[in-house]
């Protein structure tokens, strides 16, 4: 997927915000900011990190200085090894042209060795919002790897998948109740945007609105 | 089969855990994910894992396991030694990986349950 088809999807789908959530990197966050531009569409940077129990956790972060900080961070911590491109394809970075600019070869698809809760941490004091990936799926999902979500984890949202609708999900996993909840598309595919969405009542499409809207403070609200 | 028996003839190393030799051990399971552990294994078994985030401690407990094995050399966390010293349930670390302790609980006798 590159930076300009992903921005151009977003568009023809009529989103207003898109996250871009690279496994355990942010290396294409400041193509697709660079493509945005001039459009009505905002890109929230992020990642979706991997904690050492496999957990998957979405960081929306305020801006691109935070994300990169964030990745550096997850860099010195992630799980040794080098990628195979002929198993898990090419990881490639790329400009805002869509012009390769280089290849990473870490082992991105694998998991760090923070916890979960220093992952959670390590979002909120940069400033981001964590939230528990895909919360209805068995694999990477927090309630699949630790049987249920731990008490005192200062998560700001859970995500649900696509594949499943939010009072499914209510009814199979009753303790998700207790947090907000939103649906994203996940996508990996062009195809995929725009799948799954969640709408807020916002005054701006900006971090600190959602944040306020996933809170339910100052008359903002999570709509659907 | 008594856990002191497994811990000395498995080499395992006790990190928590009182009266091992009074704890009964029925059964074995080994897995990583949580919800499938909460789902699969049985009481009195003893359970096998590289997991070593606090939420061990409340599954193991919830399905009345017998101890659990970390294995790999790996350590638990702090708080999930803490929350195993308040609930009095034993975990014992391994040097092994998990399919060559399984291997050495097999021929020991110990049987997963069907």
């Amino acid at each position: 997927m590159s930076p300009k088809r992903v921005i151009e999807t977003c568009l023809v789908k009529d989103l207003d915000i898109v996250a871009i959530c690279d496994h355990n990197s942010a290396e294409n966050v400041r193509a697709a900011i660079d493509v945005a531009r001039e459009t009505k569409l905002q890109v929230i940077p992020g990642m979706e990190i991997s904690s050492a129990e496999e957990v998957h956790i979405i960081a929306l972060m305020p801006d691109y200085e935070a994300v990169m900080s964030l990745q550096d961070m997850i860099y010195e911590n992630l799980t040794p090894g080098e990628n195979d491109e002929s198993i898990f394809g090419e990881q490639i970075i790329v400009n805002e042209l869509d012009e390769i600019e280089g290849y990473n070869k870490r082992l991105l698809i694998s998991a760090t060795l923070l916890p979960v809760s220093k992952v959670v941490n390590e979002i909120h004091s940069r400033g981001g919002l964590a939230i528990a990936s895909h919360v209805d799926r068995e694999v990477y999902s927090i309630i699949g790897q630790l049987g249920f979500i731990p008490e005192n984890l200062p998560l700001d949202a859970l995500e649900i998948s696509s594949s499943t609708t939010l009072s499914q999900a209510k009814a199979r996993f009753p303790d998700i109740k207790a947090y907000p909840l939103i649906s994203s598309s996940d996508a990996h595919y062009l195809d995929d945007i725009g799948k799954s969405t969640s709408q807020f009542n916002v005054e701006n499409p900006s971090l600190g609105e959602l944040s306020k809207a996933l809170k339910g403070v100052d008359g903002r609200s999570i709509v659907a | 089969m008594k856990l002191s028996e497994i811990i000395k003839k498995c080499n395992l190393h006790v990190v928590c855990g009182e009266d091992l030799e009074k704890k009964e051990v029925s059964g074995g399971y080994s897995g990583d994910l949580l919800s499938d552990v909460m789902a699969n294994s049985k009481k009195g078994d003893i359970w096998i894992t590289l997991q070593i985030h606090p939420n061990i401690v409340a599954v193991a407990m919830l399905k009345e396991l017998a101890a659990i094995v970390i294995i790999n050399k790996r350590m638990p966390e702090a708080e999930t030694i803490k929350k195993a010293e308040t609930e009095g349930l034993s975990i014992l670390t391994c040097d092994m990986p998990a399919f060559e302790l399984a291997g050495v609980l097999y021929t020991m006798g110990v049987r997963g349950k069907t």
